[in-house]
């Protein structure tokens, strides 16, 4: 309880008429974490994170922000969080930095003197100080990304909302913002980053959600949630009987083997070196052995069971 | 010649003060908003060459009420602009600026930005309808000064004879036609109102302005039907042609003063209606 969560909320709740967008969300976000938000297109992430933001007001629950309620206490909340939300949107007939000094305006806690020197550094930091006179609707997508970017990052900020970040980003650019979330939260910003791309959630995020037709499916640390998927075991020996003994003392469920080959999966499986050790132990000859740890993905296609597919 | 004076000035300044500068500078940065002064300030241009170079001369007693007195007095032909303009084409644009407010902005994605900033949903509400109310002074003034240069190039300005009979010289002249203006601005605070309660209903910006201009054209159609005279006192156009009235010696004020209360509430109920709609609306956009 007293562990300090950037974003916490409690039977989170958005209903559309009868659809139901977010069901009973309990999410928490602990102080400096870099969290992945994943789930299937239209699982609620967006709604979430609108929520997060007070742009959308819960059905039902509640959303804790830097530790107070949104949306009640927006004006306090906001100023100090960064947000990407569905993708930039900006002025295309005011150059970037134009739409960047009319975003900061717009927060009433940003002074108006330090706003050029604002302006300036997050362009730089994005890498857009070349094309800060350019009208936007002379910008490429990844450009606007970029901007978008650098109006997340205008103030220093405690917590950012990037929804789907790396969209429209060539892989340059993809390296780039991830280096550029690892070095914010290096800085101690809670990063709270949603995303369907998991090989980029795998890379950067400490903790990870999972979040599937509107339900939270997994929380937590990014190694527990993989470590709680099946790990598999394949063994390759010519003495089958003995090592499939072996494996099912060891708690290992066994699959249909192939001459000469045994897989097995298990939950919680031991150290493969103990099952190595085992198997010799009790004379198995093994001539290869591989323990596939879980990847996220797998994880994710296990607890959405539908992996990348549209929820209805 | 010191660059920090004029940073530190704005510094000075409350930021909501800040914000609807910044609100007034994104419109009149917008291609749109010059495309319509300009073919506001243009109307007048047109009458005051149809007059000038028609071989006829105006006609007296027909076409626009004082035709006859522009050969007179060149700033007449800004308020035959004015009364040209004022069942149309000013309502024309100011739905137009005011239908955007919001669902303009919505339909940019620029509105949860705005709000995430946080730029608070009242304060830019109310930052909205100010900076509409700057475009409906700006396309009263077009039509004025549209007007007085078109007369100055093309008539003489000599004295100007008024409804009444009197004759006023030409600085006055121009004080009546700048007053006349604010007369056409006032007109058009109402429907400014309607139109930003529009645009908070809509992520379609078109949706929000054709609304708006479909409402002030409805309410000229009823206030012209005889039947309805129950009706007009409360209809937001009812006094829009009232405008004539101050090019009476003494001016006459009755219609200004009638026409500011009525506009006065149109803004109270649509603003109040605005304020319950997009204090509560879920941001989607």
């Amino acid at each position: 309880m007293t562990e300090e969560l950037a974003v916490r909320t409690t039977g989170l709740t958005k209903r559309f008429g009868h659809q139901t967008a977010v069901d009973r969300l309990d999410l928490a976000v602990p102080r400096g974490a870099v969290f992945g938000f994943l789930g299937p297109n239209g699982s609620g992430k967006t709604t979430t994170i609108r929520m997060l933001l007070g742009l959308v007001s819960p059905t039902e629950g509640n959303a804790e922000v830097l530790g107070e309620g949104m949306p009640d206490r927006l004006a306090s909340v906001l100023p100090r969080v960064g947000a990407l939300v569905e993708g930039p949107a900006f002025y295309p007939f005011l150059s970037g930095e134009a739409n960047l000094r009319r975003l900061d305006t717009a927060d009433p806690k940003a002074s108006a003197s330090s706003q050029p020197g604002r302006v300036a550094r997050a362009l730089e930091r994005v890498g857009l100080s070349h094309a800060a006179h350019k009208k936007v609707h002379a910008y490429s997508l990844g450009m606007k990304q970029r901007l978008g970017l650098a109006g997340a990052l205008l103030a220093p900020r405690e917590l950012l909302v990037l929804d789907e970040p790396t969209n429209g980003l060539d892989p340059q650019g993809t390296r780039e913002v991830r280096s550029l979330i690892r070095s914010l939260a290096d800085d101690g910003t809670t990063v709270f980053v949603s995303s369907h791309l998991l090989a980029e959630v795998e890379q950067i995020c400490t903790h990870a959600a999972v979040l599937r037709a509107g339900r939270l499916v997994a929380q937590g640390p990014l190694d527990e949630l993989r470590g709680a998927a099946r790990h598999r075991i394949e063994v390759r020996t010519p003495d089958t009987g003995v090592a499939a003994d072996v494996l099912r003392k060891l708690g290992l469920e066994l699959e249909a083997s192939a001459p000469g080959t045994l897989t097995a999966e298990a939950d919680g499986a031991p150290p493969a070196e103990d099952i190595v050790a085992a198997l010799v132990r009790a004379g198995a000859r093994v001539r290869g052995f591989s323990a596939a740890a879980p990847s996220l993905e797998e994880r994710f296609v296990e607890l959405t069971g539908e992996g990348f597919d549209v929820a209805e | 010649m010191s660059e920090s004076q004029p940073k530190s000035l704005p510094n000075a300044l409350p930021t909501s003060l800040r914000l609807f500068l910044s609100e007034v500078s994104v419109l009149f940065r917008r291609w749109r908003t010059w495309a319509m002064l300009v073919a506001l300030a243009a109307v007048p241009v047109l009458i005051g060459l149809a007059v000038r170079f028609s071989p006829k001369g105006p006609p007296t007693g027909r076409g626009p009420a004082f035709l006859d007195q522009v050969t007179h007095n060149g700033l007449f032909v800004g308020v035959i602009g004015l009364i040209v303009c004022m069942p149309l084409f000013l309502p024309l644009t100011v739905g137009v600026v005011a239908g955007d407010t919001i669902a303009g902005e919505a339909s940019l994605g620029t509105l949860r930005y705005l709000l995430v900033a946080p730029a608070g949903r009242i304060r830019l509400l109310v930052i909205k309808y100010l900076a509409t109310v700057v475009f409906c002074v700006a396309a009263a003034l077009a039509v004025v000064l549209g007007g007085v240069l078109a007369g100055l190039a093309l008539f003489p300005v000599g004295r100007a004879t008024l409804l009444s009979g009197d004759t006023i010289g030409p600085g006055e002249a121009f004080g009546r036609l700048l007053l006349m203006g604010g007369f056409a601005t006032v007109s058009l605070l109402g429907l400014a109102a309607i139109g930003l309660f529009a645009s908070t209903m809509t992520t379609v910006p078109v949706g929000a302005m054709a609304a708006t201009i479909v409402l002030a054209v409805v309410s000229q159609v009823l206030d012209a039907l005889d039947q309805l005279d129950w009706l007009h006192p409360w209809l937001l156009s009812d006094h829009w042609l009232d405008l004539a009235d101050l090019l009476r010696q003494p001016i006459s004020w009755g219609s200004f003063g009638e026409n500011a209360l009525l506009q006065a509430a149109y803004v109270a109920f649509f603003g109040a209606l605005a304020y319950g709609r997009f204090t509560t609306k879920d941001i989607l956009a």
